[in-house]
């Protein structure tokens, strides 16, 4: 697909979007300022400390980490993160594990956890990301600076719109002494995207 | 839901016009159901895929691909 052939789209789309809006705006159902109000309260709350606490909480509580293999939405309201204005999303955590290790993508578009995350780095959205990491993922850890074991089997999770995925890293070695507080700075956005170790 | 946990699944060849969700790369090929999510804008299935049935004889080894597919993208295998 070429990169005009992008920009066609994405202006057509955003063309919809306007007229859409003023249609709602002229049957008196929406206004501007409560569109700009609800996307500043999401962003607000869209915050990479939500996804740090959602780890650490993981790595020192084998049930909470089932619970956030199991449905990841209501283990994480355990916490206080609420992501009700998020819905009907489904979060969805995967676990590294020596055996296995985890990385996300959106080929499609650049669907990404923002609620856990927050915004996603400029390269989430490039296109040699999304088209290489599902052809080679260990070319493509590589060029991060990371390389799995080859026994390492890799999993690429390709996410849409319903469903979005969280990386639950490895406890790095030597931290058994540290608090949950001390855990969740440790954990970092690459690694939960899957292109770092932690 | 038409299909089961571990059922074998095989995606629709389309070429839509307009909007797809099922990724093009992603299309005639065989995988294996691996979660159910029922009663989203259509019933909703996470397929995993080995990477050598997306790519073919060189893909790399030890690697699948998974993808969040509706129900009507999907046939028995």
């Amino acid at each position: 697909m070429s990169h005009e052939h992008d920009h066609e789209k994405s202006g057509a789309a955003s063309h919809r979007v306007t007229h859409l809006i003023e249609a709602l705006e002229r049957g008196g159902i929406l206004t501007r300022e409560k569109i700009d109000s609800t996307v500043e309260d999401f962003l607000a709350k869209a915050v990479p400390h939500n996804g740090k606490r959602a780890i650490a909480r993981a790595w020192v509580d084998p049930a909470f980490k089932q619970r956030l293999l199991d449905n990841a939405n209501i283990a994480v309201a355990e916490l206080g993160i609420d992501l009700s204005h998020w819905s009907p999303v489904v979060l969805r955590a995967v676990e590294n594990t020596p055996e296995r290790h985890n990385v996300i993508v959106c080929t499609l578009c650049s669907c990404y956890p923002i609620a856990l995350l927050g915004p996603s780095p400029a390269w989430y959205k490039s296109e040699a990301y999304r088209s290489q990491v599902v052809r080679d993922p260990r070319g493509v850890l590589a060029e991060f600076g990371f390389r799995p074991a080859e026994s390492v089997r890799i999993d690429v999770w390709d996410s849409t719109a319903d469903v979005r995925y969280l990386v639950i890293p490895m406890r790095p070695r030597g931290t058994e002494d540290l608090s949950e507080e001390r855990l969740a700075e440790l954990v970092t956005r690459d690694g939960m995207i899957g292109t770092a170790p932690i | 839901m038409r299909f089961s946990e571990g059922a074998r699944v095989r995606t629709i060849f389309e070429n839509p016009v307009g909007h797809t969700r099922l990724p093009a790369y992603l299309h005639g090929r065989e995988g294996r159901i691996e979660r159910l999510h029922p009663g989203l804008r259509q019933n909703l299935y996470t397929v995993v895929f080995a990477a050598g049935d997306v790519w073919g004889e060189d893909a790399p080894d030890n690697v699948s691909i998974s993808a969040d597919l509706y129900e009507s993208y999907l046939n028995p295998a």
